[in-house]
């Protein structure tokens, strides 16, 4: 037996192989050993909104899943590999120096207060950080889909009934986190509540496909009474509570969504207050939800519904809306000078062109909100 | 004749001036030009070189007399210094980590770029290529450690005085420090008569 080993090992290559692999072997047990006696952090404090909320949780974890395991559901949208720049908390005390994987996403000004990305901050001592007040309220839902409508070639309108917790307190303009499989396990997407605030027992949303996209794959195969987790609801978002200023909403594409909740909220609130809505489209099947606009319309005089066509119409195509790009049709119809708030989402272009028209017809820059995609 | 040979302490003091393995064999560049910009980064990395260049060299030794030697498979000496030095590498980041954070978020980045840092395997190559013995090798490791912090040290001195010259715009930048480092070599070449290993 010895003689055979000798044999063996006397054959240079089973030699190199052998000795290599042992050396490969015994090196990655030396490291795993040392992992188990030296990264061992014990239990670390970490402290949000001095005081306000205290968990205990094990060191050597990321900040963001020991947020997440504890209830406190930071936004992600990538699962925590530092390529969303959505998970931004502030850390006061006991995360050492911000890492080159975060400057992409936190610019200077915020990291001179602290702002860091909670899936890159591993805690290794106690912690103090700060969290916007709202996202202590973010809870994770378990909801079924309760139905899937086709809005357009490309587009659905996907209602989830909530399940567990079974009301969600939500303002116009917030988007909840759906969590969808993928081979690298969950992720998150953000989709705006289409639903109204009012409406406390359903999240809608309106979902456009994607090719190749992961939640809007997900979202557009799901059939009625399939299960569905998200979390929410994130924003920060508030809409003006004064009756007598105008709220403008300008979308395209399939920027719909947030608008549908701001507008079905305030008639729900303030049966007469003055609300435009411009939807910019391409063409006639892009188009989705008018008639529904132009029925609240003449129930509430003050609603004034614009849809406009940017690409020229077809043969035999009938149209009686706009034409043209949507910053015209802001332009046309608006009167300078009114107390306004508005609210754009829409391709990055669109919300340029739109910023500017709303510009030059006085409303102040504070008050044009944004959502870009 | 016998021929003599050479005590540990001379390989020491020759691997840190004139035998200097930056400046004289232009080994670990990479780290020097790019961490060479404050002297205390140069010294956590010249440090951290300094303490992995000493062990592996100690490692890379037994491992290379103790088992490739005896088993004729003294080829596989890159492939197997390499990963000793990736998994000591590690170690000393889980290391520093746990019992020194401060050193830990001052190296940041730099503790993993060791592994690949060239001096290092350098190193462990030259000692065989020269047949040093246990505390020859040991002492190389170490004194090629110190050198190399030694001259990553002076050139971050240099720079920080340098900050706010002039040189030519065609000279700006990594080309200036290349001038220098060929400068500083020849001053540290000057004493080879003093001191020598082959």
């Amino acid at each position: 037996m010895a003689e055979m080993l000798t044999m063996l090992f006397s054959n240079v290559y089973v030699a190199a192989i052998s000795v290599f692999v042992l050396l490969l072997v015994a090196l990655a047990a030396w490291l795993v050993v040392a992992e188990r006696y030296l990264v061992n952090y014990g239990v670390c404090k970490v402290d949000i909104n001095a005081g306000e909320k205290l968990l205990e949780v094990d060191g050597g974890q990321t900040l963001l899943n020991a947020l997440i395991d504890n209830q406190v559901y930071i936004p992600s949208a990538c699962g925590g590999k530092g390529s969303c720049g959505y998970c931004k908390v502030t850390v006061l005390g006991g995360g050492g120096p911000i890492l080159p994987t975060e400057t992409t996403y936190v610019t200077p000004r915020e990291a001179r207060i602290g702002v860091r990305l909670a899936c890159q901050v591993k805690i290794r001592e106690d912690i103090t950080i700060r969290v916007p007040e709202d996202l202590l309220n973010v809870k994770m839902f378990r909801a079924q889909v309760e139905s899937s409508k086709v809005l357009t070639y490309d587009i659905k309108e996907i209602r989830l009934a909530l399940i567990e917790p079974d009301t969600i307190d939500q303002r116009p303009g917030q988007y909840i986190q759906i969590q969808a499989p993928s081979p690298e396990g969950p992720v998150f997407r953000a989709y705006s509540i289409s639903s109204p605030s009012q409406d406390k027992h359903v999240a809608e949303m309106n979902v456009r496909l994607v090719p190749g996209g992961i939640g809007s794959t997900y979202l557009h195969n799901l059939q009625e009474g399939d299960e569905v987790f998200f979390t929410g609801p994130y924003g920060e978002f508030r809409l003006n509570e004064e009756p007598d200023t105008e709220i403008i909403c300008v979308g395209g594409g399939c920027g719909m969504a947030p608008m549908k909740n701001i507008i079905l909220t305030i008639y729900d609130r303030w049966p007469d207050r003055s609300v435009w809505l411009f939807f910019g489209c391409r063409s006639t099947p892009d188009i989705f939800y008018l008639d529904e606009f132009r029925e609240l319309a003449r129930k509430h005089p003050n609603f004034h519904v614009v849809y406009a066509l940017s690409d020229p119409l077809k043969e035999g195509e009938k149209w009686d809306g706009d034409t043209g790009f949507i910053h015209l049709a802001v332009d046309k119809h608006l009167e300078p000078n009114v107390k306004r708030q508005a609210f754009l989402c829409g391709p990055p272009l669109m919300i340029e062109a739109v910023t500017r028209v709303l510009i030059d017809k006085g409303i102040p820059e504070k008050d044009v909100f944004y959502d870009k995609f | 004749m016998t021929e003599t040979v050479t005590p540990a302490w001379i390989i020491l003091i020759a691997s840190i001036f004139t035998s200097n393995i930056l400046l004289a064999n232009f080994l670990g560049m990479c780290s020097f030009l790019v961490c060479s910009r404050q002297i205390p980064t140069a010294i956590g990395l010249g440090t951290a070189v300094t303490f992995v260049m000493t062990f592996t060299a100690a490692i890379n030794y037994g491992i290379y007399h103790g088992i490739l030697v005896p088993l004729h498979i003294e080829h596989l000496q890159f492939i197997v210094f390499i990963a000793v030095i990736a998994a000591f590498v590690q170690f000393v980041e889980m290391f520093v980590e746990r019992f020194s954070p401060p050193l830990y978020y001052a190296l940041g980045i730099f503790l993993p770029l060791i592994t690949v840092n060239c001096a290092i395997l350098g190193a462990a190559l030259f000692l065989i290529l020269r047949n040093y013995t246990f505390w020859q090798s040991v002492a190389f490791g170490f004194g090629g450690g110190v050198g190399w912090a030694l001259a990553i040290i002076l050139m971050a001195g240099l720079r920080q005085k340098m900050m706010y010259s002039n040189p030519p715009k065609c000279f700006e930048g990594v080309a200036i420090v290349m001038v220098i480092t060929g400068v500083m070599a020849m001053a540290f070449m000057g004493f080879a008569g003093m001191v020598a290993i082959s």
